[in-house]
């Protein structure tokens, strides 16, 4: 019982959890924020890129693929330290939010470059021949025939990319970025107890577990539809 | 200046691609083919698969770009630099071998994509042509229909359609019919045949001898990228000069 009561005191504090609750829902704004401006960004530069590589530029093609391949393989803490504790020396000096949405945008932008890509390219060339055929140009070919096609083949991957990349954003507390970890990271050193981490990573949960759902109910819905 | 002294083009050859060559890597696939084609002209070509066919269809609206030779459609150089081809291939229709409808849209979409992003026709505008082409094909009731709920026979009529409506000065088939089952095959053959009525200039590569027979103007036997013969319908088919084009018509009687 002892044992029992001490497990709750320390992670389901009901004092600390009302004293710290107000910091806590900040960080839940900071976030969201942070979050969409990372999905915004990462999933419209991915798309940019992947159209651009549809060109077939070779001096265009051989920097995209290399920044894709870099970001995909680096540690997304790893981007974000260089940037936050290097470029400084340089003399750029980037806010720590800055720095988190860039260096996860990169990454979300590198892999969704990717998955768009492969949806480009399972596009039939036929679908090129026949809307070049009519007149349209090669931009109108891509924008009105192939990516409506590629960005149906290209949504479940993207999905779990984007969920698994965002979450990423509780990194922001290792350079001071007030999101829900960084909140919950101070209040349990004021604080003492572990408390507010729980209502962290219960706040994960409410803003993942819509995502995690919707991206299920697309997976299915794109399974029957062959068309 | 679109006027061309050569004695060719006065003539009135609606299509004039001469010498065409098309080099696909070390391959040469078309190796300096005529093809002229006069206004309200069916020319059939015909030839084993492999012969060039295709390709010099798709050299004619430079979807694939010829390696050399010269290209005009009503005078205009095709070729040029100066020609915007986006243009011109709105005046050459194309029909596939696989139809190529755009999955993601209706059967009306597919028919008022050009319409309305080329053409710029406002959507009602573009809706009525589509429907009065979608009519010429006998498809306007499945208008609202994706391509994935047609059979082969409509979606190819449907195809017909989508380079119809752009009031094209001629249409490129490219083996119209032979994804199609057997018997859907004469629904499309129809639809070409009512377009031949209606005075429209066509070069189809196709298989269908028997249509051929009946419905072509002029026949153009092609092999291994170059031209062997060509000639009215009843000359190929019934006094071919060449042994070549003996023994491959024999071929695909039986």
């Amino acid at each position: 019982m002892e044992t029992w009561n001490r497990f709750v005191f320390t992670f389901f504090n009901a004092d600390i959890a009302w004293r710290y609750w107000p910091t806590i829902v900040e960080g839940l704004w900071v976030t969201i924020a942070a979050g969409l401006l990372v999905v915004v960004t990462g999933v419209t530069c991915g798309m940019l890129l992947a159209s651009l590589r549809t060109l077939g530029i070779r001096a265009l093609n051989i920097p995209i693929i290399l920044f894709v391949d870099i970001f995909r393989a680096l540690p997304p803490l790893a981007i974000i330290l260089v940037i936050f504790f290097g470029l400084p020396n340089v003399g750029i000096v980037l806010p720590s939010l800055v720095v988190l949405w860039t260096s996860l945008g990169a990454v979300l932008a590198a892999f969704s470059e990717e998955v768009f890509w492969a949806g480009i390219t399972s596009v039939p060339p036929g679908q090129w021949m026949a809307s070049r055929s009519t007149g349209m140009t090669f931009g109108q070919t891509l924008f009105h025939v192939i990516l409506p096609q590629a960005v149906k083949l290209a949504i479940p991957p993207l999905t779990n990319r984007t969920i698994s990349i965002t979450k990423n954003l509780a990194l922001g507390s290792a350079i001071g970025v007030n999101e829900i970890l960084g909140q919950a990271n101070s209040a349990l050193s004021m604080s003492s107890n572990a408390t507010p981490l729980t209502m962290g990573a219960f706040l994960y949960v409410l803003v993942f577990a819509p995502l995690i759902l919707a991206s299920r109910m697309l997976e299915r819905r794109y399974q029957w539809g062959g068309h | 200046m679109l006027m061309s002294s050569s004695p060719v083009a006065s003539q009135g050859f609606l299509l004039e691609a001469l010498q065409i060559r098309k080099t696909f890597g070390q391959t040469e696939v078309l190796k300096g083919v005529d093809l002229q084609v006069k206004a309200g002209e069916l020319v059939f070509l015909i030839g084993p698969s492999g012969s060039g066919k295709s390709t010099l269809l798709r050299c004619c609206n430079r979807l694939e770009e010829p390696t050399g030779g010269t290209l005009k459609l009503n005078g205009t150089d095709l070729l040029a630099r100066s020609t915007d081809i986006n243009e011109m291939r709105r005046k050459i229709g194309m029909v596939f071998q696989s139809f190529n409808l755009y999955p993601h849209l209706t059967v009306i979409g597919n028919v008022t994509l050009a319409l309305r992003k080329v053409m710029k026709m406002p959507k009602a505008e573009a809706d009525a042509r589509a429907i009065e082409n979608l009519k010429l094909v006998g498809m306007a009731e499945k208008a609202l229909s994706y391509p994935s709920q047609l059979s082969g026979g409509q979606q190819q009529r449907v195809g017909i359609a989508r380079s119809l409506a752009l009031n094209p000065m001629m249409i490129l088939m490219d083996e119209p019919t032979s994804a199609l089952d057997p018997e859907l095959v004469d629904s499309v053959l129809e639809v070409i045949k009512s377009l031949r009525d209606r005075g429209m200039t066509m070069v189809i590569a196709s298989h269908e001898m028997n249509f051929a027979r009946n419905a072509a103007d002029r026949v153009v036997f092609l092999e291994n990228g170059l031209v062997v013969e060509s000639g009215t319908a009843e000359q190929i088919f019934t006094n071919a000069q060449h042994e070549r084009t003996r023994q491959f018509l024999r071929q695909v009687r039986h």
